[in-house]
């Protein structure tokens, strides 16, 4: 390794040491890049991919009241797929995606739009305001709007009364579901909005300006380069609420103790697979129903991204 | 996954700033009263809850039933519900509180520790497996965390770990997202000539990432620590299947047990009022860490934006 320059520059038919000198520090930089991403995937393999494996081993169980554990195949799957609480609590979320979802990056688009146009006093305080309830807890958010839905003290009612309207009903089993897609929400429009304003920032200027000069109105400039500019981000935001949406667990859980009427044991899959485990104690068959959770989450995901990238190749077809 | 990966492209925070500097022209001077309007009344749909809760949080039980919500009435009485809050129960709020600080602490710290090695080797070294690992990390956003955490729960009941501030805090240090943020702030904020410099200087690998990296990633790393810090302060799923001793609870596990003896016991009332405060102190300490914390977190953000 310390061979002299002179000794190697003797020898020309060995040319090897440079070489070998750089592999050297090649491969120390190897090594410590291994070392530096080590530690988050020693605990990454332990507490994702391991408790995946195990909530995968486990669903292919059945606990047996003589026999205890028995290998059972497919038949909590198969169970789950029959189960029509567990079935009507996809299909809720469906509908809660369908029309929650929408609604929220929408509004939540707008903002970052109009807060990026810089045309509206007072940008600053509106982009804190709006994202502030992200820092609220799910369950401080629901105890809230618990009350501020409440048919007796709520405000929401007592405006509602005093100018004639009679008393809303926000707890009902059939509005449940709308009154908890507003508490939804209100939490996330504000954190959508911070990746989408994030992104739009990031649009080099000049991609707009010429049209602006051109005497493109705002809405046009949004529709046609700044949208499209922000395509990854809007993803990436329907990607995040997939997720959330199919994994509420919060929301449904705390408005159970105001509306019990209202919200069954499996109003949501997360809420249903919960009470399975831990209040019927049915674990093989609770690991079955969250492998499932996952596999709609991914499937949902890997759509919303197909589709995506479908729209962009036609748009590039027509361009 | 990979297709979010490969079309994340990234503007450096220096380039940003100079490019913002140039962006806005004319059309900036031309405010909309019209938009102006609206953009506030939409605000107002998300400052009147928590408007309330800080109005409610002033009444006693009877003012709290009997006022209108949305202003003051009755008797000021935020201090003598703060007093209750902290007493009630040999003052077992004060202890969730303190749980909720230590275990989102530890989360936060240790999550972003390990985020931006991971994020910072994935930008700065080219080694073998660095796009599949990086990949898999990529695809890991997207597993529901709360379907893992029934196995979880099951695996740390096994090792005696169940009941414990581990339980809580070791599943929140994994942030996939995390290292994702750090991988583009740090593949933009550390130049690379900077690196080789350190190197030829004689520094080790791992000096270079302490002194060289950690000093340039600043803004991301408060963004990473806010966030990861925000999930374990907010979470209750975990905590409320790991933890039965309520000496354990953190406050949104605490929380929602008073109130449900609130809602279940009609005679109760007390409690309702000890349920707003304890929302009301809940909430205060990260509202003002991210008002504090703007400039760090919004740079951080713009920065790991996705851009296409």
């Amino acid at each position: 390794m310390s061979q002299s320059p002179a000794l190697t520059a003797e020898r020309p038919s060995l040319p090897a040491p440079p070489k070998r000198r750089t592999s050297l520090t090649k491969r120390r930089q190897r090594r410590a890049a291994y070392l530096f991403i080590l530690p988050f995937f020693v605990v990454f393999t332990t507490m994702l991919v391991v408790p995946l494996v195990y909530a995968g081993y486990l669903s292919l169980f059945e606990s047996k009241l003589i026999g205890g554990e028995v290998f059972a195949g497919f038949a909590n799957y198969v169970r789950a797929l029959q189960d029509s609480a567990f079935l009507a609590s996809i299909g809720r979320m469906g509908v809660f995606f369908i029309i929650q979802v929408p609604i929220m990056l929408g509004i939540a688009l707008f903002l970052a739009l109009a807060l990026d146009s810089g045309r509206a006093r007072g940008s600053k305080g509106i982009r804190l305001l709006v994202f502030m309830p992200y820092a609220v807890p799910a369950v401080v958010a629901t105890l809230m709007w618990g009350y501020l839905y409440g048919p007796d003290f709520g405000p929401i009612a007592q405006i509602a009364r005093s100018v004639g309207w009679g008393t809303p009903e926000f707890l009902t089993p059939e509005n449940i579901l709308g009154s908890m897609m507003n508490i939804v929400t209100w939490e996330f429009i504000g954190y959508n909005m911070i990746i989408l304003y994030a992104a739009l920032r990031s649009i080099p200027t000049e991609l707009y300006e010429a049209a602006e000069l051109d005497g493109a109105g705002q809405f046009r400039v949004a529709w046609s380069v700044k949208i499209p500019a922000i395509r990854p981000a809007i993803l990436l935001t329907v990607i995040f609420s997939v997720i959330g949406t199919f994994q509420l667990f919060s929301e449904p859980s705390l408005l159970n103790a105001i509306a019990p009427d209202a919200i069954t044991n499996s109003f949501t899959p997360n809420y249903y697979a919960y009470n399975i485990a831990f209040i019927n104690q049915e674990l093989n068959y609770a690991a079955a129903i969250a492998f499932l959770i996952g596999i709609v989450i991914a499937v949902v995901s890997y759509i919303v991204q197909l589709s995506a990238q479908q729209r962009e190749r036609r748009e590039r077809g027509i361009r | 996954m990979t297709s979010l990966d490969t079309r994340a492209v990234v503007t450096a925070d220096s380039a940003t700033g100079g490019r913002r500097a140039k962006r806005r022209y004319a059309p900036e001077r031309r405010r909309s009263v019209l938009l102006t309007v609206m953009l506030w009344l939409l605000v107002l749909y998300f400052v009147l809850p928590l408007w309330w809760l800080f109005v409610s949080a002033t009444k006693d039980n009877a003012a709290l039933f009997s006022t209108f919500g949305l202003w003051f009435g009755g008797d000021f009485s935020l201090w003598e519900n703060l007093q209750t809050l902290f007493t009630v129960r040999d003052g077992i709020f004060t202890r969730w509180l303190l749980n909720t600080i230590g275990y989102s602490v530890a989360s936060a710290v240790g999550a972003t520790l390990l985020a931006t090695m991971a994020g910072y080797a994935f930008a700065k070294y080219d080694f073998p497996g660095n796009k599949a690992l990086f990949s898999i990390t990529l695809g890991a956003i997207m597993i529901p965390l709360t379907a893992l955490a029934l196995p979880t729960y099951l695996l740390f009941s096994s090792a005696g770990l169940t009941d414990t501030p581990w339980a809580i805090i070791i599943p929140s240090l994994v942030s996939p997202f995390g290292v994702y943020l750090m991988r583009v702030y740090a593949a933009d904020a550390i130049p690379n000539d900077l690196i080789e410099a350190a190197r030829v200087d004689g520094a080790g690998e791992f000096r270079i990432f302490w002194q060289v990296g950690l000093r340039l990633l600043g803004p991301g790393l408060v963004t990473v620590f806010l966030f990861t810090l925000v999930g374990t302060w907010n979470n209750y799923f975990l905590p409320l299947i790991m933890l039965n001793s309520s000496d354990l609870y953190p406050l949104t596990v605490g929380l929602a047990q008073i109130q449900a003896a609130a809602s279940a016991g009609g005679g109760s009332q007390a409690l309702f009022s000890t349920v707003i405060t304890g929302s009301f102190v809940t909430v205060l300490p990260l509202i003002i860490g991210f008002l504090f914390l703007q400039r760090y977190w919004q740079s951080g953000l713009t920065t790991g934006g996705v851009k296409g």
